[in-house]
């Protein structure tokens, strides 16, 4: 196991290298003057003279890439050119609301899409199966944006059961500490701002967590079909173990590893979609910071956004793999 | 006894089908993957005709006529200019199919050829290839998209180069690995043997052997690629004003969600359909043309 951890750590070097090159190429490969492009087309010849400074543009591109390099190695993730403040002084509340609506839209897709999966398998060719499948099928097909834009029209403005966008009731705003606010709301015993929160988590979280539950239960369908089909069930019912404990412990024990690699995958992929959960739902997460960001042409805070949810990304790829390692003996084994 | 003779005959008589048709007999059989194939040619149709069917033009503005919901003059109500949003629509069926096809078509060529040139030299060039295709795909694709259009600028062509972009290592690596497996044939031995040159090998015996995934993973791809084409729309990077691209119109209707609700729902559900479509048909075809890639 330590051999593969530290083949699979070292693999991660070489693409860390190269997102660095990317996200540093952002600013540089744009075609023309970059820091007449930022500040467009109306901005005095000393702004555009001072921002190529700033932003060391005025270097070889090698010495722009060292410095970069350097810079990221000393935990600068450089200026922010709307707010003038520095990227990590500001990003950490940013991160902290992604965190939280990925980590409870990831909880609902695994949990409602691996239970679909098994009544599926289960009962498969009921109704159940059916409707289960259509609806994951239509899931995968939704895009994300479309779907939050349609809940907030039924949940928010018709039914008038959960707010339309944010955080938290912005006139009774939510003291922070972590910045997690079902943690910071729990920590000071405050059950009524716990609900706040909650209630402005679920439109956001079931979007961004339609299409993983969709494909996780579609996933987990087809593997425990195939589990089920084993001699070691057929055993193990012969033997009078209830057809509960046989679906619950003996076949999605076996099923597991195939849908943990797509839950692993689908946690990388809901970073990307937050993005666009985020804009349409107003929620202050690094998804948001981004897309001000583009809007802005704040490249320093586009270049940073970017690398830290890549990086995010590749440390939780890293994670899925060392875990199912862990959990499947064989792939340590096999290059 | 005689009956038994005829009918071996008979099997004997009757010449073996293409495998084409024998794709087809299967995929006919699947009656989703057929609705598929009705949504996609549905849509297909509606791009081709959009000028014939299209009731209004895309840019005809009436100011009296804005946000109206759905009616006998305007199935699908109009949009804060008081344009047609049926006829947006159905345009904006040209766009979306255009831009998955052609982003598609781009992925393939770039990352077949990188994943011939990999599977089949293999060494340094198939290590610094791989390790490419590596990078990119530490990008969430959305993300990478919007890395590359705030290079090149926000616009339809620039959404459709990045779309394309994030989708070469897909194929490239698909194409690798099918290569590694070709490349052990007896018939490629006997082609190195006989003094093939490599570029006739493999254009002619590798490629050709490959064909099939590419185009069950094609057809997924434009699925995804017409999602992430609305998505770029939708944050401002993809297509701009005026263009009726579906996730552009969601975009510039989603300050009416009180007003005029329709305004954002019919774009929406078009893209849903042609998505489900490409789902369907490519689902359909994986289990029609590749049975071991076939899905339980």
């Amino acid at each position: 196991m330590l051999s593969y951890t530290i083949r699979r750590l070292l693999s991660v070097i070489p693409v860390l290298i190269g997102m660095t090159i990317i996200v540093f190429a952002i600013v540089r490969a744009i075609p023309g003057d970059p820091a007449q492009v930022i500040l467009g087309q109306r901005a005095t010849a000393d702004a555009i003279a001072s921002l190529t400074k700033e932003l060391g543009l005025d270097q070889p591109w090698y010495i722009q890439y060292f410095d970069y390099i350097k810079q990221l190695f000393s935990g600068d993730l450089g200026t922010s050119l709307r707010t003038k403040t520095p990227i990590m002084e500001e990003v950490w509340p940013y991160i902290a609301a992604t965190l939280e609506l990925t980590f409870v839209a990831m909880l609902l897709a695994v949990f409602i899409g691996v239970n679909a999966g098994i009544i599926s398998a289960w009962f498969s060719n009921s109704w159940f199966d059916y409707l289960a499948m259509v609806l994951a099928l239509i899931g995968v097909s939704m895009p994300i944006f479309w779907l939050g834009l349609m809940e907030q029209w039924a949940f928010s403005i018709q039914l008038g059961w959960l707010p339309t966008s944010g955080r938290e009731n912005i006139r009774d705003p939510i003291d922070s500490i972590t910045n997690l606010y079902l943690i910071d709301t729990l920590i000071q015993g405050n059950f009524g701002q716990f609900m706040t929160a909650v209630k402005h988590l679920i439109l956001p979280s079931v979007a961004l967590a339609t299409i993983p539950m969709a494909i996780i239960a579609r996933m987990t369908r087809s593997t425990m079909l195939e589990v089920m089909k084993s001699d070691f069930i057929r055993t193990a019912r012969a033997k009078g173990v209830s057809m509960f404990w046989v679906v619950y412990k003996h076949s999605l024990k076996n099923a597991f590893i195939p849908v943990l690699t797509v839950i692993g995958l689908q946690t990388g992929l809901l970073l990307g979609g937050a993005i666009l959960t985020e804009t349409i739902f107003a929620w202050p997460g690094i998804g948001r910071y981004l897309y001000d960001a583009i809007n802005y042409r704040d490249y320093p805070v586009i270049q940073s956004g970017i690398l830290l949810i890549a990086t995010a990304f590749v440390f939780i790829n890293l994670i899925v793999d060392l875990l199912y390692a862990l959990v499947d003996p064989r792939i340590k084994y096999s290059k | 006894m005689a009956e038994l003779a005829r009918n071996t005959e008979l099997q004997l008589d009757t010449k073996p089908k293409s495998p084409w048709i024998e794709a087809w007999v299967i995929f006919r059989r699947n009656r989703l993957a057929v609705v598929g194939l009705g949504i996609v040619i549905f849509f297909v149709l509606l791009a081709i005709f959009a000028p014939f069917i299209a009731p209004y033009g895309i840019n005809e503005q009436d100011l009296s006529k804005r946000l109206l919901p759905p009616s006998a003059d305007n199935w699908f109500g109009t949009d804060d200019f008081g344009r047609d949003i049926l006829s947006r629509v159905i345009h904006g069926a040209r766009i979306s199919l255009w831009v998955g096809f052609f982003s598609v078509l781009g992925s393939v060529i770039i990352g077949a050829l990188l994943g011939l040139i990999a599977g089949y030299y293999g060494g340094l060039i198939d290590t610094i290839i791989s390790r490419f295709f590596d990078i990119l795909l530490a990008f969430p694709s959305i993300l990478l998209a919007i890395a590359i259009v705030s290079i090149l600028g926000p616009s339809l062509q620039n959404a459709l180069i990045a779309i394309a972009v994030i989708n070469i290592p897909n194929f490239g690596r698909l194409i690798r690995s099918r290569v590694l497996s070709v490349k052990q044939e007896e018939y490629i031995l006997a082609a190195n043997a006989i003094g093939m040159s490599d570029g006739r090998i493999i254009f002619h015996h590798v490629l050709p052997n490959s064909i099939t995934p590419i185009i069950v993973q094609g057809t997924l791809a434009i699925a995804t690629a017409i999602i992430e084409a609305a998505a770029l729309g939708f944050l401002g990077l993809g297509a701009q004003a005026p263009t009726p691209e579906w996730g552009k119109m969601l975009a510039d209707a989603k300050g009416y969600l009180v007003q005029a609700p329709g305004t954002l729902f019919f774009p929406g559900l078009a893209i849903m359909l042609t998505v489900l479509g490409f789902n369907l048909l490519g689902d359909g075809l994986r289990d029609a043309l590749d049975p071991k890639m076939k899905q339980q």
